[in-house]
């Protein structure tokens, strides 16, 4: 087996192995407390307008916002992960058809594999009071997981692999 | 002798009942049923579902303007019960598919899975059991609600999801053990050769269309992130403070609940095409690897091959267009979904002649 095939189905197997404990942990510890808050926030919010309680209202909005802000990137990061590491495992099946020297198809499975982890490690940062480095990671992680596949599509498009 | 040891190794990669001709009926039939399933579910809950929703948002802004707090929980209970009809539903259909998906995978890793013949098969039953349990507890989840559950908050039906769901994660756990297996050189070896790696017309154009299909994807993943995400959000909270801050105008709050279910609208199409390009990009690149296994005419394959990749991209962008459109691209995108549904079936025939020309050819061995 290559080096970039290895890459890509060992890489693959341990980050879809990191992401189902995450997501684990977050659907046990974490994600029932926050549907309750965010459905209660919004259902309160309504609540206090209607009993005209204005203040009480506007704060039980934020909290809907904050909490749907970091539900939303929560369930993202863990899917993301998830599924960009199914697609380098399938892709190592396969990946020496990809007609490209040995080197390259290193380059472009490295590529894969750390934009693979970087961008929703920049998207689960959103959510820890680091929105700026988190939303750079994110850019940077998908851009470099757009270019890998990219260079998959062609090196498959191209003859017999070298 | 060339053919005869190629048509040998195709038995016996593809064994009568074995592992990996249970994963591979198993994973197409439930990437299929699960597909259908969204279709059905397209056409008949989803817009209907999302109108009652905005009719129980509605009640809940008038019983604001009326100061009836009772009557604004009611609406909310009314709104949470229609929003757990919706999330089992796309749920069940998302892991019938993500199920299949596993399936495939677990075939193609079958010859690296170094366990007796008899516990892969075993194995490869349980997940096929836990990966339609799993949709159809979720789907049931709706409708058993808690009745006759010894429990205060789990219901009959959860019990049977996250049942199913452990199954799962104990069948991969016994697959992870043979492949630990076989890098460590132990065990009962590899019992089926690996998948013939023939560079036909049909693979590659498989590879490369999924790959392009799935690149489609993440692109505009990539632009709805950085255009749509934060609008969208910004959007939802001035809407509900419309709506929080209307003071009895049946006509305003009429506007903002039908800009709220537009907003909703806006979101679920973007991120469904971009979910969908995604897959179907995936499925195509796993669909590569049976060709050898789909015995059809080389027209048909071709065939399949194209009305597969078709379908695939039709879906999505009548997906998109649908606000645009209205039903019409609603229309196109369901028969965007069948043209996938009817591919696979299509190869799942090829597949299930194949398997009756190898048993043929055992029996005649015999």
């Amino acid at each position: 087996m290559s080096k970039a095939r290895k890459l890509l189905i060992f890489g693959g197997a341990l980050l879809a192995a990191f992401s189902m404990l995450y997501g684990l942990h977050y659907a046990v510890f974490v994600e029932h407390q926050t549907l309750d808050r965010m459905g209660g926030s919004l259902s309160s919010a309504f609540s206090h307008a209607a009993d005209r309680r204005w203040d009480d209202s506007q704060r039980a909005l934020i909290t809907y916002r904050e909490t749907k802000y970091d539900y939303v990137r929560q369930v993202d990061a863990h899917s993301h992960w998830i599924g960009l590491a199914m697609l380098m495992i399938v892709l190592g099946v396969v990946f020496d058809d990809v007609a490209f020297g040995e080197r390259a198809r290193w380059a472009i499975a490295l590529a894969m594999l750390v934009g693979s982890i970087v961008f929703p490690l920049g998207v689960v940062l959103q959510t820890a009071r680091m929105a700026s480095l988190g939303s750079a990671l994110a850019i940077a992680g998908s851009a470099l997981v757009i270019v890998a596949l990219g260079a998959t599509a062609v090196g498959f498009m191209r003859g017999d692999a070298t | 002798m060339a053919m005869s040891t190629e048509t040998e190794n195709m038995g016996t990669t593809f064994a009568a009942m074995g592992a990996r001709r249970l994963l591979v009926f198993g994973g197409i039939a439930l990437i299929a049923t699960g597909m259908l399933f969204g279709d059905i579910f397209a056409v008949f809950v989803l817009h209907q579902n999302g109108g009652q929703t905005g009719q129980a948002l509605l009640a809940a802004a008038q019983a604001v303007a009326a100061r009836d707090s009772v009557a604004v929980k009611t609406a909310f209970v009314s709104v949470g019960a229609l929003l757990e009809d919706r999330g089992t539903k796309v749920n069940a259909h998302v892991h019938m598919i993500g199920a299949g998906y596993l399936a495939l995978m677990l075939a193609l890793i079958q010859p690296y899975v170094a366990l007796s013949v008899s516990a892969k098969k075993l194995l490869a039953r349980l997940f096929l059991a836990g990966g339609l349990l799993l949709p159809v507890g979720i789907f049931l989840i709706h409708y058993v609600g808690l009745a006759y559950s010894p429990f205060l908050v789990i219901g009959w039906a959860s019990i049977l999801a996250d049942s199913a769901g452990a199954l799962l994660i104990i069948v991969l756990v016994g697959e992870g053990w043979g492949l630990w297996n076989y890098v460590r050189n132990r065990g009962a070896g590899p019992v089926e050769p690996d998948l013939p790696k023939e560079r036909t017309w049909e693979r590659r154009v498989l590879l490369s269309g999924g790959t392009a299909l799935m690149l489609m994807g993440f692109i505009y993943g990539a632009w709805y992130a950085g255009a749509n995400l934060y609008e969208h959000e910004n959007r939802e909270m001035v809407i509900l403070k419309d709506l929080l801050d209307q003071q009895g105008s049946a006509g305003d709050v009429t506007v903002s609940i039908n800009a709220y279910g537009m907003l909703q609208a806006e979101k679920a199409v973007q991120i469904a095409a971009h979910s969908h390009i995604i897959e179907f990009g995936l499925l195509a690149v796993l669909l590569s690897f049976l060709q050898p296994f789909v015995f059809l005419s080389e027209r048909w394959k071709r065939i399949w091959v194209r009305v597969l990749l078709a379908g695939s991209v039709i879906l999505p962008a009548f997906v998109l267009l649908e606000l645009r459109l209205g039903l019409l691209a609603g229309g196109i995108a369901d028969a965007g979904g069948l043209m996938v549904v009817a591919a696979l079936v299509g190869m799942l025939f090829g597949v299930v002649r194949h398997t009756g020309s190898v048993d043929a050819e055992a029996g005649k061995a015999r």
